[in-house]
């Protein structure tokens, strides 16, 4: 056997292996991926039922989301809402956070620990702690409020507090970002930040100019994940409302996007028109993507 | 930018003995914020092991005590009998047992094809593997659960593990880049042997992959234990339920006993935290690595 024929069996060899190997996948991808995507972009053309077939009614569903639908509007504006507040003050709060346990300070490991423990809290739980905490009665948050002669909202009770309770619970549980910001602050080269002090800059010339500049790939992907994370914003909502209560309680404030979908879906079963709120979920999603990956060059730095 | 020279070493060393006391009251106000804000961060755990040892009566009383006045450690033992809370339990750890066992199967082996092997299109189709990614559960929760139904598997534990032994792109992304770390001359060398890629995959590579499989089974935990969407569509049969679906019990009840509440998530917050503890090197490394928890 000459050296070119066993080299290609060599390239035939892993070819056939190399197929095999991702089948699992492939199989995987098309029966729990591929073909749900086709089908509820298919249901959402009918009035898809759970026991009925679905009857054809061509663009109705969107027709009737975007003109008539004031809940969906309702839905719509909550999300963007906690997209437009929440996500800016995760990105600061998580930067911040980071150039905190960044600091050499004694006990940082300690610090770093503490800061993302909340993080490995299952949703459901934390949820519920803090519905506790900031009970409008007995809630210790509120009882020290009051002793500091401050006003005590109703946090949750209230149409008003409930999304800024909402994102305060997100901020407590930061940490994976304040982790991604972490490992890219110590991706900063040291001595860039030695020769502007030798040049006469300060604390915040230095962290505006070296720093932000330096981490803003991770910004970015903070960003997207973070949007694409709050469009599908759903256990604290739900567990809030409690599943007796009507969605989005108190008074439709936190009635996001994701319950919203949900309750069309599997509460009223009215699934060809969820599947058209899904479907506009997902091209909400990847405009937002794709905008912010493609406008990137012109504010994310990368080196080299 | 040139990393050859590190001039830092020089200015490091350079004595700053005239700024010692500006330095040391600096030192001081860090020191005072990164405490204050951890107190923030560890406050609610404080106040939630408390509020699970106080009395009904303790807990409203006005003004509210830091500490119990009696530790009622048997607010655990009934908050484990209002709910069946070990029933719960064993659901939730089954499930993430068998997506483990699944995941680590598929993945590793969709990894294997996509970096051990090189084969045209490949690179083609592992983007497509990152792609899926972007798409929402929501997008294909409907089809599923139709799909299930018609299967009779709603209110199984089925639907909540099936996909995982068919690999998923975080755990394939995760394999891939620990694959190609392990130098190529093993695989040549076994290959040569006429090693078949089946065994290569489980004698060579696998028992190399250990720091791998231990995050991808950390991950597993914190996601199955944290999962709240797909059980509360899936698992319409009480007796399954997860933890997750189960401790909301204590809220439909008219009254919400919170004392009780709070002992039944300590006790599901801690396997998370003593797990985290155990891994978290491996755990923040597999999030400062893929950028995903």
């Amino acid at each position: 056997m000459g050296f070119a024929s066993l080299k290609s069996r060599q390239v035939r060899q892993e070819f056939k292996w190399g197929l095999l190997f991702i089948t699992p996948w492939i199989v995987g991808f098309l029966l729990f991926q591929l073909y749900p995507t086709l089908a509820s972009l298919y249901y959402s053309f009918t009035d898809k039922a759970l026991v009925r077939a679905p009857e054809f009614v061509g663009f109705d569903n969107y027709v009737k989301l975007l003109t008539r639908d004031k809940q969906f509007i309702k839905a719509l504006s909550n999300t963007l809402y906690m997209v437009a507040i929440q996500v800016p003050l995760g990105l600061i709060f998580a930067f911040f956070t980071a150039l905190l346990l960044n600091m050499k300070i004694r006990g940082q490991a300690v610090f770093r620990t503490v800061y993302y423990l909340p993080t490995v809290v299952p949703a459901v739980a934390g949820t519920l702690l803090w519905l506790w905490i900031l009970n409008p009665r007995y809630g210790i948050m509120n009882q020290v409020l009051q002793t500091v002669g401050l006003r005590s909202p109703a946090w949750f009770g209230s149409p008003v507090w409930a999304k800024p309770a909402m994102i305060m619970m997100g901020l407590w549980a930061v940490g994976t970002n304040t982790v991604l910001y972490l490992a890219a602050l110590q991706g900063v080269p040291q001595e860039m930040y030695e020769s502007a002090t030798l040049d006469g800059a300060n604390w915040w010339q230095r962290t505006l100019r070296i720093t932000v500049p330096m981490v803003s790939p991770v910004t970015l992907f903070i960003a997207i994940t973070s949007i694409i994370g709050t469009f599908q914003l759903f256990t604290q909502a739900y567990i809030v409302a409690g599943s007796g209560g009507a969605p989005g309680s108190p008074r439709e404030s936190l009635l996001f996007y994701a319950i919203y979908l949900y309750h069309q879906g599997f509460v009223y079963l009215k699934m060809g028109y969820a599947s058209a709120l899904a479907w506009i979920l997902f091209i909400i999603i990847m405009v937002v993507t794709l905008v912010l990956m493609r406008s990137s060059a012109r504010y994310v730095y990368y080196e080299s | 930018m040139d990393t050859a020279v590190d001039p830092t070493a020089i200015v490091r060393s350079r004595p700053r003995l005239s700024h010692s006391n500006q330095k040391k009251l600096e030192q001081a106000l860090k020191y005072i914020l990164i405490a204050s804000i951890g107190l923030v961060f560890a406050f609610p755990f404080i106040w939630l092991v408390l509020t699970s040892l106080k009395t009904p009566n303790e807990i409203v009383s006005m003004p509210p005590t830091l500490f119990p006045k009696e530790w009622h450690f048997d607010n655990y033992s009934k908050a484990v009998t209002t709910i069946p809370f070990f029933k719960y339990m064993g659901n939730t750890a089954l499930i993430f047992i068998l997506k483990a066992i699944g995941a680590a199967l598929s993945c590793s082996l969709a990894a294997y094809g996509f970096a051990m092997l090189r084969w045209p299109g490949r690179d083609t189709v592992f983007l497509l593997v990152l792609a899926t990614m972007m798409l929402p559960f929501q997008v294909t929760m409907i089809p599923l659960y139709i799909m299930y139904d018609r299967a009779h598997l709603i209110g199984t534990f089925v639907p909540l593990i099936l996909p995982s032994w068919f690999g998923y792109a975080f755990s394939i992304f995760m394999f891939r880049q620990f694959f190609r770390t392990i130098p190529r001359e093993l695989t040549e060398a076994a290959r040569i042997d006429g090693c078949p890629e089946p065994r290569i995959w489980a004698q060579v590579i696998m028992p190399l992959a250990k720091p791998a499989i231990a995050a991808l089974i950390l991950f597993e935990f914190m996601w199955t234990w944290n999962d709240f969407l797909a059980p509360l569509l899936y698992l319409s049969k009480e007796s399954n339920w997860t933890l997750a679906l189960g401790l909301l019990q204590f809220r439909s009840q008219r009254e919400t006993e919170w004392e009780l509440l709070m002992a039944a998530s300590t006790l599901m917050i801690m396997p998370a935290i003593v797990l985290y503890f155990f891994g978290q090197k491996t755990f923040i490394q597999g999030i400062a690595t893929t950028g995903f928890k």
